[in-house]
């Protein structure tokens, strides 16, 4: 295999105009061209000018990821399109909502693993835990698995947010 | 202190917009849900609204229109069905590259979403086959919206834009807004002026060739005329040869002998081949279609290549390239010519000598030729001959799609941007003949053919309604073959022989048709009356149809079967058996 069709994952952070339709035109241009969505979060963060900032995890080959990029650029709502994964060091952050029902032990083995997790406690039941963990996708998947072997019955991810280390802005 | 009632209803406001924004004519068709705007339109005479009988005409015709005069086309169609069926023209539009605002009618915004009648998700059906669409909410932005929308669909990367006008925001009152010149949009903003340095690499890899070709297309046509000029002045300069796509047709004379005819699937010989063979690729305002490619692991194999495109999503798309270079293509060029003026490079004389050398060889293949006898016109001969009669007049040529379509590109010879108009993207049968009304309307004394096939004539037969209406002196050029000829031609070449639905039973009799709308109808089937027939079709002052009977098994060649390599053309009707088509080959289109 040559290094043109490695496939590798990319954390795409696109401003947008926050107006109807949007997303749709996003999510559109994913399904539309075959592109592949591993992760996808979206919320206004700039309410005087009206942007919203759509944190995009994709996978592809990098001919097929510089189309995506270019693909996205060319939405005329798209004010700006940066490829995290390639433009130097940047940090990615997921949380999770973690239902967990059972008493006894493996509660307690839940709450202790919560512990080394840095996992909140956000709601309590004599028979049950929601637990509330941020971290990188790998932290949170972890976590998740562990609560399956303890009880586990619901599970909520926001999705990425990521962002540049630095001081420059998107 | 009052404050000023605003004068101006929201139908009122759109079409001093679009006076604004120099638009003459409107292509259109009327409903409930535009009855505002149609009555705003009666009320004035700036613009001409021109009454199409089916609303994917209406998106042809205003192509043909923009196509043939660098403008805008607009439609104007109702909510529902209306903005249905305009949806493959918009489609035909965005393939090809053709800027067009469509104006859809839509239920009062508080029905939106209601299954209200004739309410369709317009600007959900029309998001992929757009560049762009705007559903207008409120009459404080239906001005302002207009001219983002012809500001979008005209600039970068020319396209198709649909605003969607709920019934209240037309009878709405609201102050007008004027455009801003020049409009700064706040995130659209397509890169026109190429790098400076990319451009000194580009000059460098062009001056060092030893087997150079460039290969232009459709953005050179977008880009406007004066990139013609450009093209064919820095081509002259080099002294290289050049090839265009189906799209770029007329960006270079095709009389010039630096021109070696089209490329691609249905292109020459010497064309693809130089593709093949060059050592420098210099395309300009192309896209790697597939057309044009062929199977891509062999696809100009050992060529360094340069893309020039505005649209950087058409770049590295299909083919990787060494020097991409995002810019408009007329403004590349410019930097092209005085870049080499004041550079001066000295050219390999002696490799170019024997590169045109090879070129020529290619040429003595005659890859166009066929046998016309006394007793069937064959299609190739009804083009020459046409084309004989036609190129002292000042004419422009639109088709319909298939093989008279490609012996259209092969055989009538384009001398200036804008003079033929086709459906190459989508390839959409029943173009041909709204784009040349379209064309007509722009041009009312000049010559407006369209070479049709039989098949795809009878898929908007109803224009010619339009045509009488507007007494449009199109015509209707049928290679009648009686078959779907380029789908027959498939079922010959790669499925055994069997002519499965392509032959056209129970045609209608054209020349009866004609009559019927009101046009003259000729028919003619002897290769002896053939000149006779094109003379009196171009001396009537109207819209003629001309059913020429023409051969009804001839195959369109050179042809690169689908997943075919640039070398392995097939030329003619003895080398079908070359070789069994690849798998892979099969399952592309
Ligand atoms: C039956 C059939 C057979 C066909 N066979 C052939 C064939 O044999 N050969 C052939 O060539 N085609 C053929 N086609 C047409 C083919 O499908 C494509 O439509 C065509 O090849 C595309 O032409 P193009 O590359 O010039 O691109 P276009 O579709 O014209 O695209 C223009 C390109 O230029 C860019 N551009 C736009 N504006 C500018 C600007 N101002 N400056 C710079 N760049 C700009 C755009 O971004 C785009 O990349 C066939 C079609 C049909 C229906
Ligand atoms: C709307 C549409 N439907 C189907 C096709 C597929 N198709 C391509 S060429 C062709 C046959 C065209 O026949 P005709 O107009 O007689 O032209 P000919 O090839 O015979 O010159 C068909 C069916 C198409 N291009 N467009
Ligand atoms: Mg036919």
């Amino acid at each position: 295999m040559s290094p043109s069709d490695l496939v590798s994952s990319h954390t795409i952070s696109v401003l947008v105009d926050n107006e109807p339709g949007i997303l749709a035109r996003v999510v559109g241009l994913f399904s539309g061209r075959g592109y592949n969505i591993e992760s996808l979060t979206v919320a206004e963060t700039d309410a005087r000018e009206n942007l919203s900032r759509i944190t995009i995890v994709t996978k592809g080959t990098p001919m097929i990821i510089e189309q995506i990029k270019a693909q996205l650029d060319r939405l005329v709502p798209v004010h700006r399109v940066r490829d995290l994964t390639v433009e130097g060091p940047h940090i990615e952050r997921e949380l999770a909502l973690v239902k967990v029902k059972g008493t006894g032990e493996r509660r307690v083995e839940a709450l202790r693993l919560a512990d080394v997790f840095r996992a909140k406690v956000i709601d309590a039941k004599t028979d049950s835990f929601v637990f509330e963990v941020t971290g990188n996708s790998d932290k949170v998947q972890t976590f998740v698995g562990l609560m399956e072997g303890l009880g586990l019955v619901d599970v909520g991810r926001t999705g990425i947010v990521a962002m540049s280390r630095g001081s420059e802005a998107l | 202190m009052k404050p000023e009632e605003p004068a101006t209803t929201g139908a009122d406001l759109l079409v001093k917009a679009l006076i604004d924004e120099e638009v003459e004519v409107v292509f259109g068709y009327p409903g409930g849900a535009v009855l505002p705007i149609y009555d705003s339109l009666f009320k004035q005479n700036r613009l001409r609204h021109i009454l199409v009988r089916h609303e994917q005409a209406a998106v042809h015709a205003a192509e043909g229109y923009a196509r043939s005069t660098g403008k805008v086309g607009v439609v104007l169609v109702t909510s529902g069905p209306g903005a249905t069926n305009a949806v493959t023209g918009l489609t035909d539009a965005l393939m090809d590259s053709i800027p067009v605002v469509c104006l859809t009618g839509q239920v009062p915004t508080h029905l939106i979403g209601n299954d209200a009648f004739q309410e369709a998700d317009t600007t959900g059906i029309t998001r992929p086959c757009t560049k762009h669409n705007y559903l207008v909410k409120s009459v404080a932005n239906l001005a302002r919206t207009v001219h983002e929308a012809f500001y979008v669909a005209r600039s970068g990367r020319p396209g198709p834009v649909v605003i969607d006008l709920p019934k209240d925001v037309l009878m709405n009152k609201h102050d007008y807004t004027a455009p801003d010149k020049p409009v700064q949009h706040k995130s659209y903003r397509p890169q026109v002026k190429p790098e400076a340095s990319k451009i000194e690499q580009a000059i460098e890899l062009i001056a060092g060739a030893k087997k150079p070709v460039f290969y232009t297309g459709g953005g050179v046509v977008n880009s406007g005329p004066k990139a013609s000029k450009l093209l064919a002045q820095f081509v002259h300069m080099t002294g290289y040869p050049i090839t265009n796509t189906l799209m770029g047709l007329g960006t270079f004379p095709a009389s010039d002998k630096q021109f070696l005819g089209m490329l691609g699937m249905h292109g020459t010989y010497e064309a693809n081949l130089a593709m093949y063979h060059c050592d420098v690729l210099i395309n300009i305002g192309a896209r790697f279609d597939d057309r044009i490619t062929g199977k891509l692991a062999e696809f100009s194999p050992h060529s360094k290549k340069i893309h020039i495109d505005i649209d950087p999503s058409s770049i590295n798309k299909n083919v990787r390239v060494d020097l991409p270079i995002v810019g408009d293509a007329g403004h590349a060029l410019e930097e092209l010519i005085r870049v080499w003026k004041s550079r001066q490079p000295r050219t390999d004389l002696k490799a170019l000598k024997a590169w045109w050398a090879e070129i020529d060889g290619w040429r003595g293949r005659n890859c166009l030729a066929y046998k016309q006898d006394n007793e069937t016109i064959k299609p190739q001969y009804a083009l020459e001959r046409l084309y004989h009669h036609i190129k002292d007049r000042d004419h422009y040529i639109t088709t319909e799609v298939g093989q008279h379509q490609m012996w259209a590109a092969q055989f009538l010879k384009f001398e200036q941007p804008n003079r033929w108009m086709t459906s190459g993207g989508l390839g959409t049968m029943g173009y041909g003949l709204p784009a040349a009304m379209g064309v007509q309307i722009a041009h009312p004394d000049s010559l407006v053919i369209d070479v049709a096939g039989e098949a795809s004539i009878m898929m908007n037969i109803q224009e010619l309604s339009t045509v009488a209406q507007y007494r449009l002196p199109v015509k209707i050029f049928i290679l009648n073959n009686q078959y779907m000829g380029m789908v027959r031609q498939w079922q010959e070449l790669l499925h055994g022989g069997r002519y499965s639905e392509s032959y056209m039973e129970s045609l209608p009799d054209f020349v009866k048709l004609a009559e019927a709308f009101g046009a003259v109808g000729l028919r003619c089937h002897e290769p002896a009356k053939l000149d006779d027939t094109i003379k009196e079709m171009i001396a009537v002052n109207r819209s003629v149809v001309v059913d020429v009977l023409v051969d009804k098994t001839e195959n369109c060649f050179p042809m690169i079967p689908s997943g075919a390599a640039h070398n392995d053309m097939l030329l003619g009707p003895d080398d079908k058996a070359a070789k069994p088509m690849s798998e892979e080959g099969m399952v592309l289109v």
